[in-house]
């Protein structure tokens, strides 16, 4: 299942980079499923960048969802902090 | 009739008032937010992402639309690196009556606080900071719900 997985804000600046496309294992489920396995995998700038997973929001194809909202069949997954805008 | 810009370019909030009044409508609302001046930010930067934040943007001028009958939902946010006393964000509601009007604008800028994909960086001297989303946004945003 190829992902493709963007990133925004200071999760951006902590990993490293805006985007990047993944091939994760199938047994994940969620959008909280796909954050663990990319903070434990992927080393120490996932790491940091998903410490406080309080503090993360997700997007899965463009709409914003729960972190338990599930990933099956999603094209693209956003991963970034709470809004600021206006 | 809505109009959504996503846009690094300036805003000129005269020629989109000016828009909106030459349509139907018998009552205009609009809001406009600044680069705030008097904590010692030099520059903000709005991060944002495409494609998402347009389509967010455009849920909510529909729900507005919907809900308050309005001719007009304009929301202007620009993107990228801003001055203090530069505009951020212009809204504009045009309705039959004035109670619609500026319900539907203020609607409209507490939801796009919450429900649109931006993120603010301040830079201080050489001091980037992520700026961090506030309580009291939310529960401006939650009003619009709770009935």
């Amino acid at each position: 299942m190829k992902l493709r997985l963007v990133y925004f804000a200071w999760v951006r600046e902590r990993i490293g980079r805006g985007e990047e496309e993944v091939d994760p294992p199938a047994a994940l489920a969620s959008v909280a499923d796909l954050v663990d396995w990319l903070a434990t995998s992927r080393g120490e700038g996932y790491a940091t960048a998903f410490a406080e997973r309080d503090r993360l929001r997700a997007a899965v194809d463009q709409r914003f969802v729960p972190m338990t909202a599930s990933i099956i069949g999603a094209r693209e997954i956003a991963i970034f902090p709470p809004v600021t805008g206006g | 009739m809505i109009r959504i810009i996503v846009s690094p370019d300036v805003i000129d909030s005269a020629s989109e008032m000016a828009r909106v009044e030459a349509g139907e409508s018998g009552a205009v609302a609009t809001f406009t937010g600044l680069v705030r001046r008097d904590d010692g930010v030099d520059q903000l930067e709005l991060e944002h992402y495409p494609g998402a934040t347009e389509a967010a943007l455009m849920a909510l001028a529909e729900e507005a639309v919907v809900r308050w009958s309005l001719g007009d939902a304009t929301i202007i946010h620009r993107v990228g690196p801003m001055r203090p006393g530069e505009r951020i964000v212009f809204v504009a509601a045009g309705a039959p009556h004035r109670a619609a009007a500026l319900a539907a604008c203020a609607f409209l800028i507490d939801r796009l606080k919450t429900d649109a994909p931006f993120w603010k960086r301040e830079t201080r001297g050489d001091q980037p900071r992520w700026v961090e989303p506030r309580a009291a946004d939310d529960d401006a945003a939650a009003r619009w719900t709770a009935d």
